[in-house]
């Protein structure tokens, strides 16, 4: 059972992905945990063939539990496979509906598959609160079709309000919401007793960076279009490497800091509650590489299928509740890291330009950065540094070659 | 007093064909209305190369039923002309291959004219014309070219597939006061079956659901529908219940028809012998989809002629066009059956 979150003790194996004799590579999908904040796609972190399924769905163990055996991809009986950190993300498999053979003149003529829906089977699920995850398909490719949906909601009746949950585990949402909320609970109260926070605020003028985004979204597509948050979090990676003072974590009465940025993004679900999915080593990635993280993050996150590797812990995380109206958003560190970049709404307002009043776009970004690690003087250059970044969109909001060959 | 209602059943009825409705349709606008005329190549004293007007010459005179020269252009266009000046001419073309020939009246004058007049000119001229394959007539008369008619605004297209509207279809088109094609297709000729004596009236404005079914909606127009019919009878033996759509008109074509059944069934094959590509069945699709896609359990199926002159020899000619079986496998894939 591998950890998929600083808090997380135990999980209920909800599905296996493969059964014995299934081939799996590093990054699969092979398993769905349920951890009290979501359903988590499991990663398969070594290359071999499934010798055998220890743990039963619907059962909770605690992380560190073999969950599974491998044999080595030449036959050799390999050690216990699922109990370590998750790798990578790749295409899931399907256990139940193996996927036609490539060549199936149907397959590309109709782009069906395991993963694809019908859209009246999606209008049904919807209009029945059946989570989609959960529905196996039926239709030729093990394409999802509206008797699976309604078969699966004859299955469920109680359709769960949390999407992410499936509903072999028998959590109901109410109960599920408590225990999310127990762990943050826990987790903000670790963090205002064990950290002592300090706050330090500017005011940023955007104006420079909304004109950059203007004219870089002309050409992009609607999906690719980008939003101010994009550029947000991009000058917090620059200036996370800037002042890698702020960037890691306090572990042992110590500061340890990362080797990449791995911005954490706090997204409020629906359904109450938190998750913090992180965008792993952001620092390499441009404002449009960026967006298009946060929204595939922020998709899945909703749609309660986010993967182990979304779920390890950032080294930094970004708290925007812009979009919430609010002015500003003095933070709470997550454990252990020790800092907190928290952004308020972009608005207009009166501004000093050169000894006049104008009107400028303006955001307010506060530091919450724990006192043990840091001083304020460290955490001032980590906001110049930041403002600097958006004063500048041109140079620095683009991916540079160097990154771009990193990747 | 009492109140006697006539079983359905016991109306009078005799056998006929296709052809001979066709020609009974004929016989009956020429009676009715001195206006109508029908001019074609061989019409009169050859009966027509298909064999509708067979007698009609005998029985109207040369006068309402009249040889042309082999000039479709020119007798299109003379159509064109004795409509706008007061008569109910049918023109009959050989092929639609052959109408291309045509085409510049159609388009640009029977088309065209009422607009380019400000409203002040109509054309009310039915052009008939046979379409499709499957009699070993080879590429230059074989072709399902309905879409390039059902293309042009101004024109009202029509395709009956059965005896009733065979038989009924040329009266609402020779009172409509806009130039409409209709089209025949080869195959019908000698559908035969029974018809009433004196058939009830039939509209050139709406599809029509020919065998109702909750599953599969199979829309076909034409040459098409009888296929269509006999795959729905053999899917109903694999427990598959079609529903069968008769398009009947292609332009306008009926949306309301095609989107209610296919929101019952959740699933469509449109069935066209036209090429794939930019035909008739590609203009259904689309209109599912832009009005019943939240309504779809699969993806739309088209079974379409393929897209090759259309070949002579019989195996490489039934290769070539929608089969019975080709529709009934398109079924199966939209309902998932594959067993």
């Amino acid at each position: 059972m591998p950890s998929l979150g600083a808090d997380m003790t135990e999980g209920t194996l909800l599905e296996w992905l493969v059964k014995p004799g299934d081939p799996v590579h590093r990054g699969d999908i092979v398993a769905v945990v349920d951890t009290t904040k979501s359903a988590v796609e499991v990663e398969c972190f070594d290359d071999g063939v499934v010798e055998s399924l220890v743990v039963e769905p619907g059962t909770k163990v605690p992380v560190g539990t073999v969950l599974a055996t491998l044999e080595g991809p030449d036959g050799a009986p390999a050690e216990p496979a699922e109990d370590t950190g998750p790798a990578a993300a790749a295409a899931p498999t399907a256990a139940a509906s193996p996927p036609p053979p490539p060549s199936h003149p149907h397959h590309l003529h109709h782009g069906g598959g395991p993963g694809r829906i019908s859209p009246l089977a999606r209008r049904l699920a919807d209009e029945l609160g059946v989570d989609l995850a959960t529905v196996h398909g039926t239709g030729l490719h093990g394409v999802i079709r509206a008797e699976d949906v309604r078969a699966a909601a004859e299955a469920h009746p109680a359709a769960e309000a949390q999407p992410a949950s499936p509903p072999a585990v028998g959590h109901d949402a109410q109960a599920r919401a408590l225990d999310m909320r127990h762990s943050i609970a826990a987790l903000m109260t670790r963090s205002n007793t064990e950290i002592p926070h300090y706050h330090l605020t500017l005011t940023v003028d955007l104006h420079r960076t909304l004109e950059w985004i203007r004219e870089r979204n002309v050409g992009l597509t609607m999906s690719e279009r980008l939003v101010p948050a994009a550029a947000l979090m991009r000058a917090t990676a620059l200036a996370a490497t800037e002042v890698p003072e702020l960037n890691g974590h306090w572990v042992d009465d110590a500061f340890r800091p990362s080797e990449h940025v791995d911005l954490g993004l706090i997204l409020s679900l629906r359904t109450g509650g938190l998750l913090v999915p992180r965008i792993g080593a952001a620092e390499g990635l441009g404002a449009v590489a960026m967006m298009a993280r946060v929204r595939d993050l922020t998709r899945r996150a909703r749609g309660g299928r986010l993967r182990g590797s979304d779920l390890e812990p950032p080294s930094l995380t970004v708290s925007n509740l812009g979009d919430q109206g609010v002015e500003s958003v003095a933070g709470v560190i997550y454990p252990p890291q020790v800092a907190l970049v928290g952004f308020g709404a972009v608005s207009e307002r009166p501004w000093a330009v050169d000894g006049m009043l104008g009107v400028r776009p303006l955001v307010t970004v506060t530091l919450a950065a724990d006192h043990r690690a840091t001083d304020g003087a460290i955490g001032s250059r980590f906001l110049k540094a930041l403002d600097r970044a958006l004063q500048d969109p041109a140079s620095t909001m683009e991916q540079t070659e160097q990154q771009q060959k990193e990747q | 007093m009492t109140t006697t209602l006539r079983d359905p059943t016991e109306r009078a009825t005799r056998e006929t064909t296709f052809r001979e409705a066709l020609r009974e349709a004929h016989r009956e606008a020429m009676r009715r209305d001195e206006r109508v005329f029908l001019m074609g190549e061989d019409v009169a004293r050859y009966g027509g190369c298909f064999a509708v007007s067979l007698g009609l010459a005998e029985e109207f005179g040369e006068e309402r039923v009249r040889d042309t020269p082999l000039s479709e252009s020119g007798f299109t266009g003379a159509g064109i002309g004795a409509a706008l000046g007061g008569l109910r001419p049918i023109v009959e073309i050989m092929t639609v291959n052959f109408s291309l020939l045509a085409l510049d009246q159609i388009l640009d004058n029977a088309a065209t004219l009422r607009h380019m007049s400000g409203g002040q000119l109509s054309v009310p001229l039915v052009i008939r014309m046979t379409t499709g394959a499957g009699r070993q007539l080879a590429a230059q008369h074989s072709h399902s070219l309905e879409a390039y008619y059902a293309h042009i605004p101004g024109l009202t297209v029509i395709s009956p597939a059965t005896l009733e509207d065979a038989r009924g279809m040329l009266w609402p088109a020779l009172e409509d006061p806009d130039p409409v094609v209709l089209f025949e297709h080869g195959s019908l000729y000698n559908l035969a079956g029974e018809l009433p004596v004196d058939p009830d009236p039939v509209d050139i404005t709406s599809a029509a659901v020919r065998r109702s079914g909750t599953d599969v909606t199979l829309i076909g127009y034409g040459g098409t529908v009888p296929r269509a019919l006999d795959a729905a009878d053999l899917l109903a033996r694999r427990g598959i219940d079609a529903e069968v759509v008769d398009l009947r008109v292609l332009r306008p074509l009926d949306d309301a028809t095609i989107l209610e059944s296919v929101a019952r069934t959740h699933r469509a094959v449109v069935v066209d012998e036209g090429w794939r590509s930019v035909g008739i069945a590609a203009e259904v699709s689309a209109r599912i989809a832009e009005g019943a896609l939240y309504e779809l359990d699969a993806p739309v199926e088209r079974v379409c002629g393929v897209e090759v002159p259309l070949p002579y020899p019989k195996h490489l000619e039934d290769a070539a066009v929608p089969q019975v079986d080709d529709v009934v496998a398109a079924a199966r894939r939209a309902v998932g059956d594959d067993a």
